[in-house]
């Protein structure tokens, strides 16, 4: 229990120490934001009012810990451009960007599980060699590119599926149709390292005295595969599958602004436009927070699945 | 010559052909890149314009060789700047230990939470897209990484006889650090920063496309491709090129890193 009460205590104050950098660079915007937002003509009293009003007349600290109080109590402020509270900005646009986030994290870990084994499975064939090489052009690729090509491929040419926006929820079915090809760009480079991982981790496990024990007992080598390597090869895969979630958190922003899908990546690219300090803020913080929090809860699985780094790290 | 990896043969050739084509473009490009002419637009390729036109009617050829020179001049500066900057604290908490270790590998781990990507668009939104901004934010990026890499790598060779018989005959840490670690340690950073070479090239490109990276009129290939999506039914092969030089430099600064790693470590299983 101490073991735990200490991780949560670092996550707190990971989760400070971001919320500290958000603000520290986001305010030190060259420009008075009053300005941005009033526009050139705008007289010098209208402007010391609206600062005032947004409390930018405030010491740093001041306005930092009134930020802070806020969100912890979910008011993340209120949109410059907009002119709505950032909260609701964020939940009006949070579902798509859910969906889109674990639709292509399920399916990437399913994905890089099934290449990694079978290209172990077939090491050194040509199974193996086409799987690498596929993969190593998978990381090499942007996702932004890789999804222009599919828009060209089954938008433009096939006329099968949408080349970007999104219908809303009402229809389900053409939501999902709307999400299939910016799911495929995400999955398609996010799972390229976790099959090579799975592949090496697999590999390493294969060569130990039980695995070789239990091919001598004669399991069936998908006994021994899904019973006996992949349960233990699962350590390092858990670590990269935590960095790989992060990447996928942030793909989605750039997929989001490919594909014209009205999300969180899109709002912040929108606020950043628009130069709306608040929005962009409170996005950073909750992109960054997602990461650190997931990446705290693979911690979490890393110690569930393997005991004995309970007591090496404590 | 034989003995060398495939990787870094492969490797090698790719990013040569790019990095060729940027130095060329310093001194000589077939067009001038900021030259708009509408009336030229959409040509295919011909004597004049090898690879074409695009829709201002700008060169394509010339367009991704300058597209070249600035992936791979931000590159170059900013894991210049990262990898100085994180190798020297990683040296220095290496050579101190204690709470100066402590202290840097924390801020490091903390920096690790933040991904790169978020990173640099937060830092292109607070201070504008630009250029410089551009390389900072990826400059920034990569310190933590090789912190965390030239520290690991540090404390093994202060562990070593003759880094302990150079402290027994009262060489400072400085001097140290110069003449047994540093090149002790130099072939596991030029690993490193080939490898994260290849991820700055990314996150450039992924800027360029978003609009917060290199400005107009410099080409670049993350602006050309954003800019071609707005064509796709008018002229889908200005999509082609630019995504192809992308992958051809990542491809090849990753294949290059593996290859030097192999050659540095032949333990490791042959990497592909």
């Amino acid at each position: 229990m101490p073991f735990l009460l200490r991780r949560l205590a670092g996550l707190v104050a990971t989760l400070t120490g971001i919320s500290l950098v958000v603000f520290a660079v986001m305010n030190v915007l060259p420009g008075d934001p009053a300005l941005t937002i009033l526009g050139l003509d705008s007289t010098e009293d209208a402007r010391a009012a609206l600062s005032a009003q947004l409390g930018l007349d405030q010491p740093v600290w001041a306005r930092y810990l009134d930020w802070l109080g806020g969100i912890l109590q979910s008011d993340f402020g209120t949109s410059y451009a907009y002119r709505v509270p950032v909260t609701e900005l964020i939940l009006e646009r949070l579902p798509l960007t859910l969906t889109l986030g674990l639709l292509a994290s399920i399916l990437t870990i399913a994905l890089a599980t099934a290449l990694g084994v079978f290209a172990a499975a077939r090491h050194g064939k040509a199974g193996d060699w086409v799987t690498m090489i596929l993969s190593q052009l998978g990381i090499a690729i942007p996702a932004f590119w890789l999804s222009i090509l599919l828009v060209l491929l089954f938008a433009v040419t096939l006329r099968v599926l949408p080349s970007g926006g999104f219908p809303g929820w009402a229809e389900p079915l053409e939501a999902l149709k709307s999400l299939v090809l910016p799911v495929t760009a995400l999955v398609l480079v996010q799972a390229s390292v976790l099959a090579r991982v799975t592949r090496a981790s697999v590999l390493e496990v294969a060569k130990l005295d039980y695995a070789r024990t239990a091919r001598a007992l004669g399991l069936s080598p998908r006994r021994v595969m899904w019973g006996h390597v992949l349960p233990n090869a699962l350590v390092p895969m858990v670590t990269v599958a935590g960095m790989q979630l992060a990447g996928l958190i942030t793909g989605t922003i750039v997929i989001e602004n490919v594909f014209f899908l009205p999300g969180l990546g899109r709002l912040m690219f929108q606020a950043i436009n628009n130069r709306d300090l608040y929005t962009v803020q409170a996005l950073v913080l909750l992109f960054a927070s997602i990461v650190v929090i997931v990446n705290f809860l693979v911690d979490m699985i890393y110690l569930l699945i393997d005991p004995r780094l309970r007591e090496g790290r404590s | 010559m034989r003995n060398l990896p495939v990787s870094l043969w492969i490797g090698g050739a790719l990013v040569g052909v790019i990095a060729l084509a940027a130095l060329v473009s310093l001194v000589w490009t077939p067009q001038d890149f900021a030259t708009v002419a509408v009336s030229e637009r959409f040509q295919p390729p011909s004597a004049r314009y090898w690879l074409g036109t695009d829709q201002l009617g700008r060169d394509v050829l010339t367009q991704l060789m300058v597209g070249a020179r600035n992936s791979l001049t931000i590159a170059l500066v900013a894991v210049g700047l990262g990898g100085a900057l994180g190798t020297a604290l990683g040296l220095l908490a290496g050579a101190k230990g204690g709470w100066t270790e402590e202290i840097v590998l924390r801020l490091a781990d903390f920096s690790f939470a933040f991904p790169a990507l978020l990173f640099a668009i937060m830092l292109a939104a607070a201070f504008g897209p630009s250029f410089a901004n551009a390389v900072v934010a990826i400059a920034f990026i990569n310190i933590p990484v090789f912190v965390r890499v030239s520290c690991a790598s540090a404390r093994q060779v202060w562990q070593r006889d003759y880094v302990l018989a150079a402290r027994a005959s009262a060489r400072g840490g400085l001097a140290i650090t110069r003449d047994h670690v540093l090149p002790n340690i130099a072939a596991i950073v030029i690993v490193q920063a080939t490898i994260d070479f290849a991820g700055a090239i990314l996150i450039e490109a992924a800027l360029s496309y978003l609009g917060l990276g290199v400005q107009p009129p410099e080409p670049s290939w993350g602006r050309m491709l954003s800019e071609a999506q707005t064509l796709l039914f008018l002229a889908p092969q200005l999509t082609v090129l630019p995504g192809l030089c992308i992958v051809a430099t990542v491809l090849g600064f990753n294949l290059l890193g593996d290859g030097l790693r192999d050659l540095a470590d032949p333990r490791r299983e042959k990497a592909r």
